[in-house]
């Protein structure tokens, strides 16, 4: 049988394409190494979903996965823990406030619902945050949270329902070519043949694009992540501290919707190359930093760490477009540990490449994601 | 409060009461000076210390080991696990409604810098395996470090308040777990190389080779060159309808609650399993004052030890075999259980419900390995060994000898070959202690009637010959010399009541022809002195299987102090002397079924298999019936395992509707494994040592 579109990776990005290509009545399959869907770095996504980027593209693909993420329960029925708590940067130092509020004035120019908030409104929200030094907040209430668990196997389920076929615990071993086009998805189990391949294989998206003899700049760095006990709600939204400190960059926090809190540490300098095992360094230096920002964090208990990766490029934006080695191959990898949040609205501008359907905005979105862009600009809020 | 405090004990020692004041939901109550809150409300008949924050049921006692979190109280403000919390005076407890808040008044404080130290050998675990390997690396003058969550040594050994098993020589046969506990722990102190943390909980061996270890509440790592794992293990627990309600739990927590902190946390108490386990804890049950009401064991025998179970139904305990757990009933709390007999593939047989009042349900149904810290090293690059329960499920006497072994394994492994090699012996001892009981044989047939001579009730082959190395004559000798066989009369008694003394099994009497061979004296060795005999009292006296031989009076008691047992001598006739095993010390009404069986409405499908999160049988099952064989994904769609017991308790659970379903457990996809042990407040991490 050859199918309309194979997918490689049943993650973050994987999993929504396979299902708004097999509702457009495309014949899909999604190979994926793991035994069950989300088991690579989607499940390890703390949960934060928010638009309140700095450019183009991924506002609008982030805005579009807040609809679907937001409204996914009444049209669809699952419960996936989707919460508007919104997300906030409060600012300790002169020249974060600053780069936050000249920030906003991009954001505002998109459209985004984004804030400042005096010190006193910010304690309402996140009460007993540290005033000293405090100049303010960011928040952008619409942006939000929600179970990366829940909403992957609730995509999942949906997914088999629209049609698509799954094949787990199967490696892709080679992509054969013929005249610039794949002809061949050869895995350790089998064969198989499609009309378009779509490399959603995260942190291997690299060895896939080597595969068309394509050299893709994604490059896995380790993050470790944790989550609390449950307790009564008593903050709003995600905290991001965007200080650097000795070994480490920012880090965030939020409560999720059944009261745990999780929380991530960004590592500096970053721990290159794809290692699951636990550090015995992150807990006391996320801990620290914590309950610094936070004091009453520290008699709430912390139930489970992890570690994971985050599918880096150069620039820190994702690659999203056609191989310039194989014209039926697209690339939609290097999310830099943005893939849950950009999965939903990314699921469907997939479909709309596969289907030759995009739009005069989706092209623009693309411009920043383009695989043969020089990778030389920076993002300026990640 | 007194109903609740065991004020006397046949063998352990009462401490003076010194009591404090505390207050539970404004209620002012008293605790033992040092006791944990948990212990503090089950004393004051509080048995429900919260309510679940997912369905509202209610929640108490569970693990008594800080393990889960069912206990959790707020305790001055703070949600605190109430088995691992010593109440203070004037504490003001309150019961744990649905999600706690988190405290909002705290103090900033500095972070001192993080204690790193390194050894040669670090042990996790200071039973009975921890403390034989450290006693060897002692020897060996290994610089070895030895940590324990508990604040005294000894493991499960401390809450062991009978006779071991095994051999005098190799596992101290005959002595008391609790003191066998004692003498290792007092043993090691004179190795100079072996240091000791007690109270001091590992929380998970990290990839860069260190151990993260919560000391006396101070965040430490260890770097250590060596690992041995000798954390023993966690307990089964098992779906059943009802089986959410507070007031079941495990024999760990019981013999904590009975034996460590002398609280009665029952009145009535229904055993679920028949490994020693549970026959053990009915034994102690019987000896803190508590009505076994009776015993339920699926398969057609008991797993235990022959000697334990008969031990149990001769003082008036029934047990019933090919038996299992139906249904726990009641609203909040145990009122009552039903058991329904099972054919011999665990399906039960409609129309053979019994139902039995009772308030506490125990389940012994069985150990797992605690395997962590293993897989742990292993994946951090750390050499590691285990021993005892943790390397595999047997008795102590087993994990005492092969505690020694791993510990004589680590030091040749760090000090080369000027460590002696281990002893081919040593293994093959090894073998036999960890041996399953095995063949029951018929009783000797001992045809003289004269003099005086021990009648041996032990016919089931186990490792144990504490009587034939303690009779002063050598007058019994195991069938071919080994450990494993029984111990027949070979000689020349005399009487002297040492081997009654000795056996674990409370399973030799003595007959005594010498004054009146008509009617020779039986004596019967006795340890449940709570319930008191003395000579004039009339009992009734059955053989090896509980059946009545008749009511007869005693006509001595001697007391054995040391041993503290007492020698019950009755006169019987000549024609069932022989057959007397034991007396009955529990009345048979208070076993006696209700008038009707119980039967739940739903059956099966309600029973939780993940306590923490409320996830039923039912939820899983259609997962399972959907092709999902993933436990990552079960977790991920119902949260079974995500809760503060780190999927501790449902993985065994959820493995077995795996099997129901027809899945092979090779298809089977664990759990992923992650930090950290138990759940540790975050203010714990980025503090060292403040002092």
């Amino acid at each position: 049988m050859k199918y309309d579109v194979i997918i490689i990776g049943g993650g973050s990005i994987g999993l929504p394409a396979s299902l708004y290509l097999a509702e457009q009545g495309q014949k899909v399959l999604v190979i994926d190494l793991e035994h069950a869907p989300g088991q690579q770095n989607n499940k390890k996504a703390i949960g934060g979903v928010r638009a309140t980027h700095s450019d183009f593209g991924k506002i609008s693909v982030c805005r579009r996965s807040i609809e679907i993420l937001k409204n996914w329960q009444a049209e669809r029925g699952n419960d996936i823990g989707w919460m508007s708590n919104g997300y906030s940067y409060p600012a300790y130092r002169a020249e974060d406030a600053k780069a936050l509020q000249d920030l906003m004035k991009i954001q505002h120019e998109y459209g985004l619902n984004i804030q400042w908030l005096s010190p006193e409104e910010y304690n309402e929200l996140v009460p007993g945050i540290t005033m000293d030094g405090l100049l303010g907040s960011t928040y952008s209430p619409e942006d939000g949270s929600c179970s990366p668990l829940l909403m992957t196997n609730a995509i999942y389920f949906a997914a088999m329902k629209a049609g698509v076929n799954f094949r787990f615990q199967e490696k892709v071993t080679a992509l054969k070519t013929e005249a610039g086009k794949i002809s061949e998805v050869v895995t350790d189990k089998g064969s198989y043949q499609a009309d378009q391949v779509v490399n959603a294989a995260g942190n291997f998206a690299r060895e896939i694009a080597a595969m068309v003899g394509e050299d893709l700049g994604v490059f896995p760095d380790n993050h470790e992540a944790g989550i609390t006990e449950p307790v009564a709600r008593f903050f709003g939204p995600m905290v991001v501290d965007m200080r650097k400190a000795p070994g480490s960059a920012n880090f965030y926090f939020y409560q999720n919707s059944e009261g745990q809190v999780v929380f991530c540490i960004t590592p500096d300098p970053p721990i290159l190359g794809i290692d699951n095992r636990s550090t015995s360094e992150f807990l006391p230096l996320c801990s620290k930093r914590m309950i610094e920002i936070y004091p009453r964090l520290k008699n709430l208990k912390v139930r489970r760490t992890w570690r994971g990766q985050y599918p880096m490029t150069q620039d820190g934006f994702p690659i999203v477009g056609r191989s310039e080695k194989a014209q039926n191959l697209i690339h939609a990898t290097g999310m830099c540990g943005q893939g849950f949040m950009l999965g939903p609205g990314m699921g469907e501008l997939l479909s709309r490449i596969c289907l030759d359907q995009l739009s005069k905005d989706d092209l623009r979105v693309l411009k920043s994601f383009d695989p043969q862009r020089d990778f030389k600009s920076e993002e300026i809020f990640k | 409060m007194k109903p609740f405090r065991i004020e006397e004990h046949p063998i352990l020692d009462v401490p003076e009461l010194e009591l404090i004041s505390f207050y539970f939901n404004g209620e002012k109550m008293q605790a033992r000076k040092g006791e944990m809150i948990s212990s503090a409300l089950i004393a004051s008949g509080i048995n429900v210390f919260g309510h679940h924050h997912k369905d509202g049921s209610a929640q108490g006692i569970f693990c008594a080991n800080g393990q889960c979190a069912k206990c959790t109280v707020i305790a001055n403000g703070i949600a605190v696990k109430s088995c691992m919390t010593a109440v203070s005076p004037n504490m003001i407890v309150q019961s744990a409604e649905g999600l706690p808040k988190l405290a909002e008044d705290v103090e900033v404080e500095d972070f001192a810098p993080i204690e790193e130290l390194e050894c040669e050998v670090l042990i996790i675990g200071g039973g009975p395996a921890g403390l034989s390997a450290a006693t060897e690396l002692g020897k060996h003058n290994v610089d070895t470090l030895l940590i324990d969550d508990k604040t005294t040594l000894g493991g499960k050994l401390v809450l062991q308040t009978h006779k071991f098993f095994g051999s005098e020589e190799d596992s101290r046969a005959g002595t008391r777990g609790h003191d066998i506990g004692k003498i290792l722990a007092e043993n090691l102190k004179e190795y100079q190389s072996v240091k000791i943390w007690s109270n001091s909980t590992a929380l998970f061996v990290f990839s860069d080779q260190k151990v993260g270890v919560l000391k006396d509440g101070i965040y430490k790592l260890i770097k250590p060159q060596r690992i041995l794992n000798a954390a023993g293990a966690r307990e089964k627990f098992l779906r059943f309808s009802g089986n959410k309600l507070a007031r079941i739990y495990g024999a760990g927590a019981f013999q904590t609650l009975v034996n460590r902190d002398l609280v009665r946390p029952t009145e009535r108490l229904f055993i679920i399993g028949g490994g020693n386990v549970g026959l053990i804890a009915g034994y102690h049950a019987l000896q803190a004052g508590i009505k076994v009401v009776g015993l339920a064991e699926a398969m057609p025998e008991c797993g235990g030890y022959k000697v334990h179970a008969d031990k149990l139904r001769r003082f008036g305990v029934p047990i019933y075999t090919s038996h299992s757990i139906l249904s726990a009933n009641g609203d909040e709390v145990v009122k009552s259980v039903t058991i329904t007999e099972v054919d011999k593939n665990f399906q039960a047989i409609a129309g053979t419900e019994k139902s039995f009042a009772c308030d506490t349900i125990l389940i012994a149904v069985g150990l797992d390995s605690l395997s962590e810290f293993t897989l742990e090293a292993e994946q951090a690059g750390v050499p590691v060994d285990s021993a005892g329960d943790a390397l595999a499920i047997a008795e102590a006497s087993s994990a005492m000898f092969n505690g020694k072994i791993a510990g004589l394994r680590l030091a040749k492994a760090i000090k080369g070959d000027q460590v002696e090699d281990i002893p081919q012996a040593w293994y093959e001892k090894a073998e036999v202690l960890k041996a399953h009981p095995g063949e029951i044989k018929d009783y000797q047939n001992l045809l003289d009637t004269n003099g005086v001579m021990p009648i041996i009730h032990c016919l089931q082959e186990i490792p144990c010959n504490p009587c034939t190395t303690v009779c002063p004559t050598n007058s019994i000798q195991t069938e071919d010399g080994s450990l494993m066989a029984l111990p027949r009369y070979v000689g020349e008694c005399i009487g002297c009541g040492k081997c009654l003394l000795i056996c674990p099994g409370l399973a030799i009497t003595l007959v005594d022809y010498r004054k009146d061979k008509a009617y020779p004296t039986v004596t019967i060795a006795y340890e449940i002195m709570n319930i008191p005999v003395k000579v004039g009292d009339r009992r009734i006296l059955t053989d090896i299987d509980a059946q009545i031989l008749g009511e007869y009076e005693v006509t001595a008691v001697t007391d054995y102090k040391k041993q503290r047992m007492q020698l019950v001598r009755f006169k019987v006739p000549a024609d069932k002397a022989r057959q007397v095993a034991g007396f009955r010390v529990q009345d048979l009404q208070h076993s006696l079924p209700l008038s009707e069986a119980i039967i739940p409405e739903r059956m099966g499908d309600e029973a939780m298999v993940c306590l923490c999160e409320r996830v039923t049988a039912g939820e899983v099952r259609a997962l399972i019936k959907q092709g999902i064989s993933d436990l990552n994904q079960i977790k991920a769609i119902t949260r079974a395992g995500m809760g503060p017991c780190g999927a501790k308790t449902c993985e065994v659970l959820i493995k077995g509707l795996l099997k129901e379903e027809g899945i092979a457990p090779s298809e089977v996809v664990p759990n992923t494994k992650r930090p950290v042990f138990i759940e540790v407040p975050l203010g714990k991490f980025p503090r060292g040592d403040s002092k």
